[in-house]
C-alpha cells in the first residue's frame, strides 16, 4: 500500500522561494539560545499540550499509574482493508499499560492515546504494526512510542516511508532497539530515535551513544511498571527504556512546540547525562 | 519423483522423535543454564494463529503439552509479535496472567524471562525461563544470553520443522496430492511445447515470489 500523506507537501515551499531577505524571516530563525541545557530544554515542563501515542498491546486506561487516555483505537485488517475501531478491550498483555504509565510518570500532564496492534485474530505482526503506525502519523501526534519492531523485510520500504513522513510532519517516533542478534525495524532508521537500556535507577538519566544505530540509553532495568488489570510488576527490557525517552520528548515538545523531530533529537543529545557541556 | 526416491528421501529426513528430543533438550538446557525452576517452549501454528505449548522442563504439567492459545495476547504473545525479550518480576501480581498460567501449566511463576525464537525474519515461537531456584532475579545480561541460545535453538527447530513437513509430503501424509506434486506430474505428461510454456509461467511466478520476499 503506498504511503500518501499530504502528497502536495513537497510543493508547498520550493527552495527558490526563500532566497534573499525572505530567508531571514522564516519562522524558527534565531530559535536557539547561546547555551542549551536541560533547564532550557524542559525545565518546568509538565508535558501539558503534548500528545504521546502508544503503539502497543492497548492501555488499561483506568490504571491509577496511567491516569487516563484521551482515545483508544484498535487496528483491524479484513480482506486487505484497514479499519480503525474505537477500542474498549483495554490491554491484551500489560505491556502497553507499562509504557503509558512510564510516560505519565515523566510527563504527568501530557495527553495519551493508545493504538492497539496486538490481540486475538491479529495474524502476524507486520500489517497491523504498519497500519497502526500509519494512523498515528496521520494524526500528527507529537511523540509516537513504539516499543516493538518487525523482522520482516517486506515491510521495510513501507516502514521507511512512514518514518520519513513522520519526521517531516513533526511527529517524533521513539523506537526500541532490538537486543538480539537479528535485523529488525524501524529502530535502525535515522528518522526515528532509537533506545536501549541502562541499569541506572533514575528515570532522568539518559545517555547518548556515539556509536549508532542505538542512539540513546535510558532506564530499562528493574523498573516498577503498571500492568494489566490494575496490577504492577517489576520489568526489564529495552521496551521499558523507550517510554522514558518518549516522556522526555513530550516535555521538550510541551515547552518548545516549534521544534522539529531532528531538533528534538539534537536537544536530547546535547542534554544527555554523558554529554560534555563546556563550562 | 519416483516412489523409490521419495521413500529414500523420507527415510533420511529426521522424524518426529528427533523433533521432540530437540524441544526437550532446548528446555532442559535453558533451565540448567539459568538454574531455573522451569523452562518451556511455545511454537507458533501460523495457520491457526495460535501458540502451542510444546515442551516443558521442571515445574508444570507435561499433560498440558499441546495446549493452545491466541498467538498475540499475553506475555508470550507480546514477545512473539514484537520480537523483543522481556524480564518480568512479580508477574504473579497480574491476575489474568496468574489464572492463565494456573490453567495452562498448573504452575504460577513469580518471575519470567521470555525471548522470541527467531529464524531469518520469522518468529517461530517463544522460549521462557521461570523462577530461579535461589530466588534471585534474572538480569538483562542473562536475557541477552538466553536470546543467543534461542537464536541457535530456533535455527535447529526451523530445520527440523521443514524436514518434518517434507517428510509428511514424501510419506504421503498429505495424500501425495499437493499443488506442487500435481504440477510436477502434469509437466511430466505435457507435450514439449506446452511444457515450455508452462515452465515459462512457473519461472514468472518464481520471479514474482522472489520480489515479494
Amino acid at each position: 500500500m503506498p504511503v500518501v500523506l499530504h502528497a502536495d507537501d513537497s510543493d508547498a515551499l520550493p527552495a527558490h522561494a526563500v532566497a534573499g531577505a525572505d530567508a531571514l524571516s522564516l519562522p524558527g530563525a534565531r530559535l536557539w539560545p547561546a547555551r542549551v541545557d536541560r533547564e532550557w530544554a524542559f525545565g518546568g515542563a509538565t508535558g501539558d499540550g503534548a500528545t504521546v501515542c502508544v503503539v502497543d498491546s492497548g492501555v488499561d486506561a483506568g490504571h491509577p499509574l496511567v491516569g487516563g487516555v484521551s482515545r483508544s483505537v484498535a487496528i483491524r485488517i479484513e480482506d486487505d482493508e484497514t479499519h480503525v475501531d474505537e477500542d474498549e478491550s483495554g490491554d491484551v498483555c500489560g505491556h502497553g499499560t507499562a509504557c503509558a504509565g512510564i510516560i505519565r510518570s515523566v510527563a504527568p500532564e501530557c495527553e495519551l492515546v493508545s493504538v492497539r496492534v496486538l490481540g486475538e485474530g491479529f495474524v502476524g505482526s507486520g500489517p497491523a504494526l504498519i497500519e497502526g503506525l500509519r494512523w498515528a502519523v496521520e494524526q500528527g501526534f507529537d511523540v509516537i512510542n513504539m516499543s516493538l519492531s518487525t523482522t520482516k523485510e517486506r515491510f521495510v520500504a513501507d516502514l521507511h516511508a512512514l518514518t520519513d513522513a513522520a519526521y517531516f510532519r513533526r511527529s517524533l517516533i521513539v523506537a526500541s532497539a532490538h537486543n538480539m542478534p537479528v535485523r529488525s525495524y524501524p529502530w535502525r532508521f535515522a528518522s526515528v530515535v532509537s533506545v536501549a537500556s541502562h541499569d541506572i535507577d533514575d528515570p532522568l538519566v539518559y545517555l547518548r551513544n556515539p556509536d549508532p544505530p542505538v542512539e540513546f540509553y535510558a532506564r530499562g532495568v528493574e523498573v516498577d511498571v503498571a500492568w494489566a488489570d490494575g496490577s504492577t510488576l517489576r520489568a526489564s527490557g529495552n521496551s521499558f527504556a523507550t517510554p522514558h525517552i518518549s516522556g522526555i520528548c513530550a516535555l521538550i515538545r510541551s515547552k518548545h512546540p516549534e521544534l522539529t523531530p531532528p531538533e528534538v533529537k539534537t536537544l536530547l543529545g546535547l542534554t544527555a547525562t554523558n554529554a560534555e557541556v563546556p563550562g | 519423483m519416483s516412489d523409490d526416491r521419495a521413500a529414500v528421501a523420507a527415510g533420511i529426513l529426521p522424524g518426529d522423535d528427533l523433533h521432540r528430543a530437540l524441544l526437550r533438550s532446548i528446555v532442559d538446557v535453558a533451565r540448567a543454564i539459568f538454574r531455573a525452576q522451569a523452562a518451556s517452549v511455545f511454537l507458533l501454528d501460523a495457520e491457526a494463529d495460535e501458540l502451542v505449548f510444546e515442551a516443558v522442563s521442571g515445574e508444570g504439567e507435561e499433560s498440558l503439552i499441546g495446549h493452545r492459545f491466541a498467538s498475540s495476547t499475553g506475555i508470550a504473545g507480546w514477545v512473539l509479535v514484537t520480537g523483543q525479550s522481556l524480564v518480568l518480576d512479580d508477574v504473579s501480581a497480574d491476575p489474568r496472567f496468574a489464572s492463565e498460567a494456573a490453567e495452562s501449566t498448573g504452575y504460577v511463576p513469580k518471575s519470567i524471562m521470555a525471548v522470541p525464537l527467531i529464524t531469518g525474519e520469522r518468529a517461530i515461537g517463544v522460549l521462557e525461563v521461570l523462577d530461579r531456584r535461589s530466588g534471585e532475579r534474572f538480569t538483562m545480561e542473562e536475557a541477552d544470553l538466553l536470546g543467543m541460545f534461542a537464536t541457535q535453538a530456533a535455527a535447529a527447530l526451523d530445520l527440523l520443522q521443514r524436514s518434518r513437513s517434507a517428510r509428511r509430503v514424501l510419506a504421503g501424509d498429505a495424500g501425495g496430492d499437493t499443488t506442487l506434486t500435481r504440477l510436477a506430474a502434469a509437466l511430466e505428461r505435457a507435450e514439449p511445447e506446452d511444457r515450455d510454456a508452462a515452465l515459462a509461467l512457473l519461472r514468472a511466478a518464481e520471479a514474482l515470489l522472489a520480489r515479494m520476499r
